[in-house]
């Protein structure tokens, strides 16, 4: 069946580098960003010592995330043999590693110390979770970059399967871990559950789906390649039961939390009062994140419009999702003496706000940017993507069976 | 034209090992040793430009692991002695003792990013050597 | 023993008793026993855990002594950002109970050097680490900035050092982009003395802050402790905190 499909580099010069100077410039904002808080330090951000992790952290964790689920399509191809997603799986393992690098650039840059990333790459301290995500991460550029290469190398496509089995299992791993960064910390009302490791995979393969779609049509437009609506039509089940899936999680999360009352302050401040957090949580995350996207991917009449819309609304409320989670959740008062009203030089029970300097947002986009490139410049030199992927070249056999 | 390249080869590898290394040395000046405070120190120059790196390294982890202070090897106890009188400091200019060296050896020092390069007030109420 | 280091420890415990004729003087500073003290090149021992006990029915509202004195010690400043960048390694908390007769209480906060840290768990570096005496501390050679000791601690202890910093004691080494929190004036201990805050509350009067050894039974803090009826701030984690308060 692949005999027939050729792959081919991105032909139209001009839009590549058109593409790439863009990329590149936002690149460079986001590394002079970080040169100049390392002169000067965090003090020129709007983080400080109550929210500690701000809008470099959001971009970073939803790029990580994202990357896991970015590689759905492949183990769709591999894993569950479904042969018609084959020639778009090699896609689907170069954006995953893209926004993995992305992601992990803004997290290192973003460091106090990241001249002293050697330090990180030594010396660990095995019970943290941290840790063990240095692992989890450079083991899935390894496991993802073999899979990719037995993927493209015609002898070695027996092999692809094993390996896209492992890749499988690792990101489930590695988002569980991801999770896990926020599940594991006990003082933190906001956080501590068990439930945020399964909500962020399921965060993870509707994030990365979304992302896989949209950068397949955007690539397909770009040298005019044909792109048949049967293969994309067939992810929107998929994208929508995983939108499902992360508004199910969400729901039992908070309905979790509910239950006990002493977290009925931070649920009330994410719920209701909360400002820009219940905004972001009502509109960005629940409507436009998942109430709209579903729509859009379930009433009858759906076209291929209507499911990349959904895919960037899908996108639009996983940033509102990781702002709420991560900067809310920073953002409540941590309640040291239940019973008082606490106040002090330093804050305590006062809700903490935060508004993101110029640095910390050029530093995040930079981190897309970077994705953005990898990919660019991988499909420009590299032959990723099928000359044509219309139905009729990547499922001959349901075409026949639909045209009998 | 093959014994050509050859000499030209050569000329090429005499240049790299006599030449560049005169012009580099003549361009960059010798470090200055100016010890403000001059006396004993806990080893030989010889020893002490070796290895003082990995002596304070060793020192770092014992102190701030096992909170052993006061020894031999101490940090403060090199600012105290090699500080200059002009501005009392190990760092400032190319003739301040810890940066003459490191900007001659083209080496970072780490350790003021959050050590005071400056001597201050008396330490450990125990035992100099 | 060699004889340097024999007289290393003759010298040490000389000091060590002269330190403690000052220190007699200062209330409510209790120094470790003599029969604890090390000697230069002896390491902490696991054998004394260092801990405190605050008094907050004598802590007193607007007295903020055991502040200044910590920030004098560990040369803190405030720095030029918001003031929440600046560090605090020690502050004060004015409470008020909300029900009934809304009792007032004001006592300070800081690391509670606990038993089982939750920073030292998650550090990714090992830069967060605990001393065998109980001592929480960060290893700023190893500290990357990550920050997610800070979003680990219940009491919000830590502080993030947000801009370059000049005018460090020689003692007390700190850097722009390390995570850093209250050591109990790790320098002052390792010499014989206690913390400043502590000195400074017992010169103050207030004479709320109590430090020693809580394993040493026969020291004024563990016998306070088995007498009078303390807490630990949020002892629902379980973290074993060092830091113990009396009349919450």
């Amino acid at each position: 069946m692949a005999a027939n499909i050729v792959y081919r580099e991105i032909a139209n010069k001009r839009t590549f580098w058109l593409l790439l100077a863009l990329c590149g410039v936002f690149i460079a904002g986001g590394f002079w960003a970080h040169l100049t808080m390392e002169h000067h330090g965090h003090v020129i951000t709007g983080m400080d010592n109550r929210i500690v992790w701000g809008l470099p952290h959001v971009f970073a964790v939803f790029l990580i995330v994202a990357a896991s689920g970015a590689l759905n399509v492949a183990s769709t191809a591999s894993v569950f043999g479904k042969s018609i997603y084959k020639p778009l799986a090699p896609l689907s393992g170069l954006l995953s590693v893209a926004l993995l690098a992305g992601g992990l650039a803004v997290l290192v840059l973003d460091l106090g110390r990241s001249d002293r990333i050697i330090v990180a790459a030594t010396r660990y301290n095995f019970k943290s979770i941290f840790a063990w995500n240095i692992f989890l991460y450079t083991g899935f550029f390894a496991i993802v970059g073999g899979y990719l290469w037995m993927m493209m190398e015609r002898r070695m496509n027996a092999y692809a399967k094993p390996l896209g089995a492992t890749a499988f299992i690792w990101r489930l791993v590695l988002t569980t871990g991801t999770g896990s960064i926020f599940g594991f910390l006990i003082a933190r009302e906001a956080y501590q559950s068990a439930v945020m490791a399964p909500m962020f995979i399921s965060f993870s393969l509707s994030y990365g789906t979304a992302l896989y779609l949209l950068t397949l049509a955007a690539a397909c437009a770009i040298d005019d390649r044909p792109l048949g609506d049967a293969v994309v039509r067939r992810l929107k089940n998929l994208l929508a039961t995983f939108v499902a899936a992360s508004l199910y999680f969400v729901a039992v999360f908070h309905l979790t939390n509910l239950y006990f009352t002493r977290n009925h302050g931070v649920e009330n401040f994410i719920l209701v009062d909360g400002g820009i957090f219940t905004a972001l949580f009502w509109l960005g995350q629940v409507a436009i994140g998942s109430v709209l996207p579903l729509f859009l991917l379930l009433a009858p009449g759906v076209n291929r419009c209507r499911i990349l819309l959904s895919c960037i609304a899908i996108v639009i409320g996983g940033f509102c999702q990781m702002y709420v989670t991560i900067i809310g959740g920073q953002a409540w008062p941590l309640d040291l003496f239940p019973g008082f009203a606490a106040s002090s030089s330093f804050f305590d029970g006062e809700i903490h706000g935060y508004v993101p300097s110029l640095w910390e947002t050029l530093l995040a986009l930079g981190g897309v940017a970077l994705a953005a490139a990898i990919v660019i410049v991988a499909l420009k030199l590299l032959r990723f993507l099928p000359e044509r992927m219309d139905d009729q070249t990547l499922d001959p056999s349901h075409s026949d069976a639909r045209a009998q | 034209m093959l014994r050509h390249a050859g000499l030209a080869f050569a000329a090429f590898v005499a240049f790299i090992v006599f030449a560049l290394p005169a012009v580099a040395l003549a361009g960059v000046p010798k470090p200055v040793i100016d010890i403000a405070n001059p006396g004993q120190c806990i080893a030989s120059p010889e020893v002490m430009r070796r290895t003082h790196m990995d002596m304070l390294l060793h020192q770092r982890d014992k102190t701030m692991h096992e909170g052993q202070r006061g020894g031999k090897v101490d940090l403060n106890g090199c600012i105290d002695c090699h500080a200059s009188k002009s501005n009392g400091s190990v760092l400032g200019s190319n003739q301040n003792f810890c940066q003459s060296c490191h900007a001659y050896a083209a080496v970072k020092i780490d350790c003021f990013e959050c050590h005071q390069p400056k001597p201050g007030k008396a330490r450990i109420a125990g035992i100099k050597p | 023993m060699s004889e340097e280091q024999k007289t290393g420890r003759r010298a040490f415990i000389a000091a060590s008793v002269g330190a403690a004729g000052f220190v007699a003087l200062a209330p409510g500073v209790k120094l470790m026993d003599l029969a604890q003290a090390r000697a230069p090149g002896e390491s902490v021992s696991g054998k004394v855990r260092w801990g405190m006990l605050i008094d907050t029915t004598k802590c007193a509202t607007g007295c903020s002594d055991c502040v200044a004195a910590c920030a004098t010690e560990n040369a803190i400043e405030p720095g030029s950002g918001r003031p929440a960048q600046s560090s605090q390694w020690i502050r004060k908390i004015e409470l008020k109970e909300k029900t009934g007769g809304h009792r007032e209480l004001s006592l300070p906060m800081m690391c509670q050097h606990c038993a089982n840290p939750p920073c030292v768990d998650v550090c990714p570096t090992g830069a967060s680490f605990k001393r065998a005496d109980g001592i929480v501390l960060v290893d700023r050679h190893i500290c990357i900035g990550c920050r997610y000791c800070m979003m680990a601690c219940p009491y919000q202890a830590r502080s993030f050092v947000h801009e370059p910093l000049h005018h460090q004691n020689p003692e007390v080494p700190r850097g722009q982009g390390c995570v850093e929190a209250c050591t109990f004036c790790v320098q002052r201990i390792d010499r014989g003395q206690g913390p400043a805050c502590v000195e400074a509350c017992g010169k103050s009067g207030h004479e709320a802050m109590l430090f020693g050894d809580l394993n040493d039974p026969g020291g004024e803090i563990a016998k306070r402790i088995s007498t009078v009826a303390s807490s630990q701030v949020r002892a629902d984690l379980r973290l074993d905190p060092g830091v113990r308060y009396q009349g919450i």
